[in-house]
């Protein structure tokens, strides 16, 4: 701990803290004996490092996911009756329900081996990306908002009103193919953006909290669809549903393997989306303001930056990464008419994407897929096992819940800490300095 | 009018400035006047102008036909008021020159240098739901007590989560778990009241799940230094999807035993209970709603007359300060998050035992975030707070009382108006509120 090159000049008693700190939370003491070799501390910053904590954070939630189906199978708990008796029936049971459970996910999500044909065992690989394909998109808009450090709740709104508009487009519009696909997605993404300019706006012209105004904004927004719904203007001619008419084929996202898959173009779409993003955030000039403004917005406004004009570009740039998510859902995923749960919890996962992520795009991109995996798996889980679909909701909120609380981690697995922690909250320096002024 | 107030501002401040008007000569020390100038807020003028103008579109432009009926009594009342009927469209007229000279009253109050007061304010909005009311019921009768009372009902669990927000985020710790904290209580108060068929070990059952969530939210942000709004909203998806697969996979499976608790009755205060209107609205209520009233008083008193409150508002505060003077500040934070929790799912029981009386996959719909508004809306005060909330539920209910009496405007203006209110106020009338200084900041002694 106290050999990290970070921590020396942070505290000028550095001989004083290292004993300190040697009995500190549940860390090798050993590593402030003798000064390791290099091999050795780059092995301590894989095992410790943050790619191993995602891993174990997982891993964890699987089993707390797997505690869970167990404790909660009726067959388990016929066979707990008895447990005394003859407990391998107990833990035969319990092995039963959690691995038929993971299996099933597992072959829902990634690879069924129990079908005839390759292309037959790969679907389940193309259904997770389809999954995954609006996860990213309004991962990346959640994320952004993030490093601009604003926080979007407003997913669930920028969805319906950018599903909204790009289905207006998509069935009232009769444009040429090609054209009408490109018109119906600016339409949605435009139109998401907008929804989540005003919550940009409102904060930089008159403080309010963003927050405060995504959350309402997701009201408006899903009252103002199931309004238009029930009116000519998005319901379905002749109809009594509030549902819309089905979208042009000319508008629909074309699919990528053939009829037989649902994935569709959105995938290259949000690929591109990552890759734009990744671009705006490392490589321009406005993603530099915008992370210097999530960083520390007094010192952009010091270092002559227009803090409020970023916050509204943010969010615009949020919302329109999030309608694209919507822009998906409409002319990729349900092209048969939408109704007003379009946005299908999307927003609201979003938000755990994006932190799974770290907010940075390709973290955000991989782990949409895995949260595609699971929701693709937790539908094939809920048919097959008859386990519900909500117990993946639980895994994914522990996974986030795990990862961000690496001492937690640290402390189950009893992994060194390789270093300080990186994360810029993180105080481990500062009890030791208290002891070590006591001490003295 | 709204284009004539940016001038009236301008002039206004050029004046002690430029030095012109007569006035300002014989006042030698013109930095008073420029002060006054300064604090002027044109907020309130705009804002009935606004409201002045929709009301002569609304109730007169679109005036509507026909008598409007306000039924102020149940049947059950000892003393019954008369049934109040209003010609609607006379009605709409004579409220909207009111409301249009009030605008011009605080037009001229500002114009002058004083400020709009509270009361002028409570006494618009009311005059112009007034007319909203009678425009909206022409030709039919509105029950006020049963709105009234619907209204209260709706607002108990916001009420109870917005006490808990207040006191979370006063003590430094920023609450976005209050979902999470009702829908936990909600569930565990369901279970509990039914296995034992008691409902106050349902009661305690909520407390102590809210509590739970609470301490994970503690645990989280004070222990590991997690940004407090993620771990707030990480649980309340964990807690949403963890109650709904119990639900699905262990209460639809035994819902008699595990899913039927019994209700709490509704239990009339002698002689409160008579008062015409007041009484049925606030004294024909459940348990709940009146340990709700105790609720309110006890953490307004306590935080602003005690010892405890000093301590909480000086560690969400100032912790540094707090901690200087001998406040241990981690742990009043994570021992008062575990209080807020505890009231918040106190609230989440009256969604089972108070009201719907089983439970229901993410039966809290979103109340927990309308909650955390009602928090900055009433600027972290619970007097304030609670309002908010009142007034949340009091547009909820509005809705439905019109959606049955069949209203002129489509329901989901209705549903969506609580929360462009809350925009409309946290964007222009509340403007930059400002929380307690240190929430959403993890203390680490030095």
């Amino acid at each position: 701990m106290s050999d990290s090159p970070e921590n020396k000049p942070v505290t000028p008693s550095s001989p004083a803290s290292a004993p300190a700190s040697a009995p500190g939370p549940g860390t090798a003491a050993t590593s402030a004996v003798e000064p390791p070799s290099r091999w050795r501390t780059t092995f301590n910053e894989i095992i410790g490092g943050s790619v191993m904590i995602s891993i174990l954070a997982v891993v964890l939630a699987i089993v707390a996911g797997g505690i869970l189906i167990a404790l909660t199978d009726e067959n388990v708990q016929k066979a707990s009756v008895y447990f005394f008796a003859r407990p391998g029936d107990t833990f035969a049971e319990i092995w039963k329900s959690v691995s038929g459970a993971y299996v099933a996910l597992f072959q829902g999500s990634v690879y069924n081996f129990k079908r005839p044909d390759f292309l037959d065992q790969i679907k389940p690989l193309t259904e997770t990306l389809t999954f995954a394909t609006p996860l990213i998109a309004a991962g990346l808009g959640v994320g952004l908002a993030f490093r601009v450090g604003m926080f979007n709740i407003g997913g669930r709104g920028q969805m319906l009103i950018a599903a909204a508009c790009a289905g207006w487009v998509g069935f009232t519009l009769h444009l040429p193919w090609g054209l009408h696909l490109v018109v119906a997605i600016l339409a949605g993404v435009i139109g998401g953006g907008i929804w989540g300019g005003i919550a940009g706006l409102l904060k930089a012209r008159t403080g309010a909290h963003e927050v405060i105004v995504t959350i309402m904004l997701n009201y408006v927004a899903f009252y103002l669809v199931s309004y238009l719904l029930r009116t000519p203007v998005l319901q379905a001619p002749g109809s009594n549903n509030p549902k819309s008419p089905p979208i042009d084929p000319t508008a629909v996202l074309p699919d990528l393997l053939g009829p037989k898959f649902n994935l569709h173009l959105g995938f290259i779409l949000v690929i591109a989306a990552t890759v734009f993003v990744w671009w705006l955030l490392n490589r321009s000039a406005l993603g530099f303001k915008f992370r210097a403004v999530g960083i520390n917005p007094n010192a952009a406004r010091v270092a002559g930056i227009d803090v409020k004009n970023m916050y509204v570009y943010a969010m615009l740039i949020s919302g329109g990464l999030v309608g694209l998510a919507g822009v998906f859902q409409v002319l990729g995923t349900v092209t048969t008419g939408f109704s007003s749960g379009i946005d299908a919890g999307i927003g609201f996962d979003a938000i755990t994407v994006a932190l799974l992520g770290r907010s940075k795009p390709w973290g955000i991109f991989i782990a949409g897929i895995l949260f595609g995996a699971f929701k693709a798996g937790g539908f094939a889980m809920q048919a097959s096992q008859g386990i519900p679909i909500d117990i993946v909701t639980v895994v994914q909120s522990l996974i986030v819940l795990f990862i961000a609380a690496p001492p937690l981690i640290r402390t189950v697995f009893r992994l060194p800490d390789p270093s300080k922690p990186k994360k810029p909250k993180a105080p481990k320096p500062a009890p030791v300095t208290r002891e070590a002024v006591a001490a003295k | 009018m709204s284009d004539r107030l940016p001038e009236n501002v301008t002039t206004s401040n050029l004046a002690p400035t430029g030095g012109l008007p007569p006035t300002e000569h014989n006042n030698p020390d013109s930095t008073p006047a420029l002060a006054t100038v300064l604090v002027k807020s044109w907020k309130a003028p705009i804002a009935f102008g606004i409201f002045a103008l929709g009301a002569i579109i609304l109730f007169v432009v679109f005036g509507r036909d026909g008598e409007s009926t306000f039924k102020l009594s149940t049947d059950v009342d000892l003393i019954q008021l008369p049934v109040v009927v209003l010609p609607t469209r006379t009605t709409g007229i004579v409220i909207s020159i009111v409301l249009v000279l009030l605008a011009g009253l605080s037009v001229w109050l500002v114009a002058t240098g004083r400020k709009v007061r509270i009361w002028l304010m409570a006494v618009f909005a009311v005059l112009f739901l007034v007319a909203f009311l009678t425009w909206a019921s022409a030709g039919q009768t509105i029950p006020v007590p049963g709105l009234l009372v619907g209204a209260v009902s709706l607002s108990v669990p916001l009420i109870f989560g917005a006490l808990g927000g207040v006191i979370s985020e006063r003590v430094g710790v920023v609450n976005v778990a209050i979902e999470g904290q009702l829908l936990a209580g909600a569930f565990v108060s369901a279970v509990i009241a039914s296995v034992t068929n008691n409902l106050f070990a349902g009661v305690v059952g909520a407390i102590i799940a809210g509590a739970l969530v609470s301490f994970v939210l503690a645990a989280f942000s004070i222990k590991y230094l997690v940004d407090q709004v993620i771990v707030g909203v990480v649980l309340n998806v964990l807690v949403t999807g963890l109650t709904s697969f119990l639900y699905s996979q262990v209460l639809t499976a035994d819902p008699d035993l595990l899913n039927s608790p019994p209700r709490f009755d509704r239990f009339p205060i002698p002689l409160l209970s008579e008062i015409p209107i007041i009484g049925p609205t606030l004294f024909r209520q459940t348990i709940i709603v009146y340990l709700m009233y105790i609720a309110v008083a006890v953490v307004f008193f306590g935080l602003f007359k005690t010892r405890w409150g000093l301590r909480v508002r000086a560690v969400g505060e100032h912790p540094q300060a707090a901690d200087t003077v001998g406040i241990k500040v981690n742990p009043t934070r994570f021992w008062n998050v575990m209080l807020a929790g505890a009231i918040t799912g106190l609230g989440g029981a009256y969604f089972t035992l108070g009201s719907v009386g089983a439970f229901n996959k993410e039966m809290t719909a979103g109340a927990g975030y309308i909650a955390l508004a009602a928090v900055i809306f009433g600027r972290w005060d619970p007097i304030r707070a609670t309002l908010a909330a009142l007034l949340f539920g009091f547009a909820t209910n509005l809705q439905y009382v019109l959606g049955v009496i069949g209203s002129p405007v489509p329901s989901e203006f209705l549903l969506m108006l609580p929360y462009l209110i809350t925009i409309f106020a946290v964007a222009g009338l509340v403007g930059r509120v400002r929380g307690p200084a240190a929430a959403g900041r993890p203390y680490v002694s030095r």
